[in-house]
């Protein structure tokens, strides 16, 4: 995402829009079953009854609560234990196995034991959520945090700053980018997750709106339901996105204009 | 200097650096065994272990596996091949980059789980929908690292490859590809990892085959020590497909420094 820039939002808007036209053109030239492609103009209009009903809003509301919810634990806990992996050396030697492991790791494939210990509501779609980023985030905190210059260090240390105070007032500042870029990798796998256990658990959300259009073969509303998603993704990345700049004010990056 | 040391001592020290998740293991099978947990929440590791053997007796599993396994390999394959076709072809060419650009970055931030439903609608429950599935979610990350990988390739390289009477085409492959291997390389690490998630949970969503299908069985007929089993194994391939991909990483920048 990150570099990818053209002259003008206008001309930007354009391969969309000639997409969307491709889309109409095949859906009605009848080439392309109503059932596999439907109409753009269909799905528009079945999402503009779901935005004048609501609905749309209650499961976009679910979904971004679970995935919200499951991404501050996993942020809140992850970015802890990553600091405390460049503090204590205890807590290096513990986690720092469990992170090489749990990092590569399908989590999602650990979803069944979260039904299991949590039952079909809530709690277990959020720990999966939570369990699913915790260790993207755990490992960049670390990163930034290891990555830290020593002289900043030294120079607090110098100073008269207590440990607690050089972690709070130097690392962490210094290793915030990082640890945003963390974030900004989990957001997206949260979104995933959500859908993924709505999908299979059900419970409202855009993920359960969605399987149930599927499961009644309703393809106007399964293709409204992803159009949904997609903006209710957007919304977010470009939102955690927006928050990065506001936080990093301070910092180079933002100094040189990198669009 | 790994290979001067003694065998011994680098058991010892891959013991100490594993030795955390030992204690884990110990602590499962501890509050399992003890009743501190039910045994119906989390099944002693040894009964888990144990499962393995009446697992693998049966066909099936491997054939589930090498479906997940064949699915998931397919898939990224299909990924890499275009994504880096486009992503280079993008950062070359600005046509390219004006038409595609707007649609790669459009759709990047879109949750890709939310086309598993679509995908069965297309292609069925069977191997197409799930390959095509992995296609897709891998597609963008590949290409967007491939995109700035070449396009942040010096440009005193390329001048160097124009004047010394490169074509283009020449000056694309030998020297902007070449360059931007450790991108596509990172690329292709965050996409194995994707295709991952998405090959369980479209198994686990719809399917009638592969591992995840087997999860989700297992679970539902209450064999939880086997659904465990199974687990393990998808966290095992996941683990070993990602340091397989770091070997590759380091093999192919070998000639970098």
């Amino acid at each position: 995402m990150a570099g990818l820039t053209l002259p003008t939002p206008l001309l930007r808007m354009l391969p969309i829009a000639g997409v969307i036209l491709f889309w109409w053109a095949m859906a009605s030239s009848g080439a392309v079953r109503p059932f596999l492609l439907p109409s753009p103009i269909v799905v528009a209009e079945r999402i503009l009854a779901d935005v004048a009903s609501g609905t749309v809003f209650v499961n976009v509301g679910y979904t971004l609560y679970r995935a919200l919810t499951g991404f501050a634990i996993a942020a809140a806990i992850g970015t802890t234990i990553g600091l405390l992996m460049v503090v204590s050396r205890t807590a290096k030697w513990f986690f720092d196995p469990i992170v090489s492991v749990g990092y590569p790791m399908p989590k999602i494939s650990l979803l069944p034991i979260f039904i299991l210990w949590f039952g079909l509501d809530d709690a277990s779609k959020i720990a999966m959520i939570a369990a699913g980023c915790i260790f993207v985030i755990t490992a960049n905190a670390y990163a930034g945090a290891s990555g830290v210059e020593r002289q900043f260090v030294w120079s607090a240390q110098m100073l008269g700053a207590s440990r607690l105070r050089v972690l709070t007032d130097v690392v962490l500042p210094a290793a915030t980018p990082q640890i945003l870029t963390g974030y900004q990798i989990a957001i997206p796998v949260s979104l995933i997750i959500t859908l993924v256990t709505e999908m299979i658990m059900g419970g409202d959300g855009l993920g359960g709106q969605l399987l149930i259009a599927s499961r009644y073969a309703n393809s106007p509303a399964v293709f409204a339901s992803i159009v949904e998603i997609a903006i209710a993704g957007a919304i977010v990345v470009n939102g955690m996105r927006l928050l990065r700049r506001k936080l990093l004010h301070w910092h180079e990056e933002n100094a040189v204009s990198t669009d | 200097m790994a290979r001067q040391n003694s065998l011994a001592k680098t058991s010892i020290d891959v013991f100490k650096k594993y030795s955390p998740l030992l204690i884990l293991a110990l602590l499962w099978e501890f509050c399992s065994r003890t009743g501190l947990v039910s045994q119906y929440a989390l099944p002693p590791l040894t009964d888990v272990l144990a499962s393995f053997r009446w697992l693998t007796t049966d066909t099936a599993f491997f054939t589930h596996a090498g479906m997940s396994l064949g699915r998931a390999g397919l898939g990224l394959l299909l990924a890499v091949t275009f994504g880096i076709v486009m992503g280079t072809l993008m950062a070359s060419f600005r046509s390219v980059d004006a038409l595609v650009g707007p649609l790669v970055q459009t759709l990047y931030p879109m949750p890709k789980s939310a086309l598993i439903p679509l995908t069965i609608m297309w292609f069925g429950l069977g191997h197409s929908s799930k390959i095509f599935l992995i296609f897709l979610g891998c597609l963008l990350p590949i290409t967007i690292a491939t995109y700035n990988g070449v396009k942040g390739v010096d440009r005193v390289l390329m001048w160097s490859g124009a004047s010394l009477g490169a074509s283009r085409l020449q000056r694309i492959i030998d020297i902007s590809f070449m360059a931007a291997q450790p991108a596509i390389l990172a690329g292709l690490r965050t996409s194995l990892a994707l295709s991952f998630v998405l090959l369980v949970s479209s198994e686990l969503v719809m399917s009638n085959e592969g591992l995840g299908f087997l999860i989700r069985m297992l679970g539902d007929g209450g064999l939880y020590a086997e659904m465990f089993a199974v687990i393990l194994t998808v966290v095992a391939m996941g683990f070993v497909s990602d340091r397989l991909i770091q070997l590759l990483t380091a093999r192919v920048l070998r000639w970098r420094d």
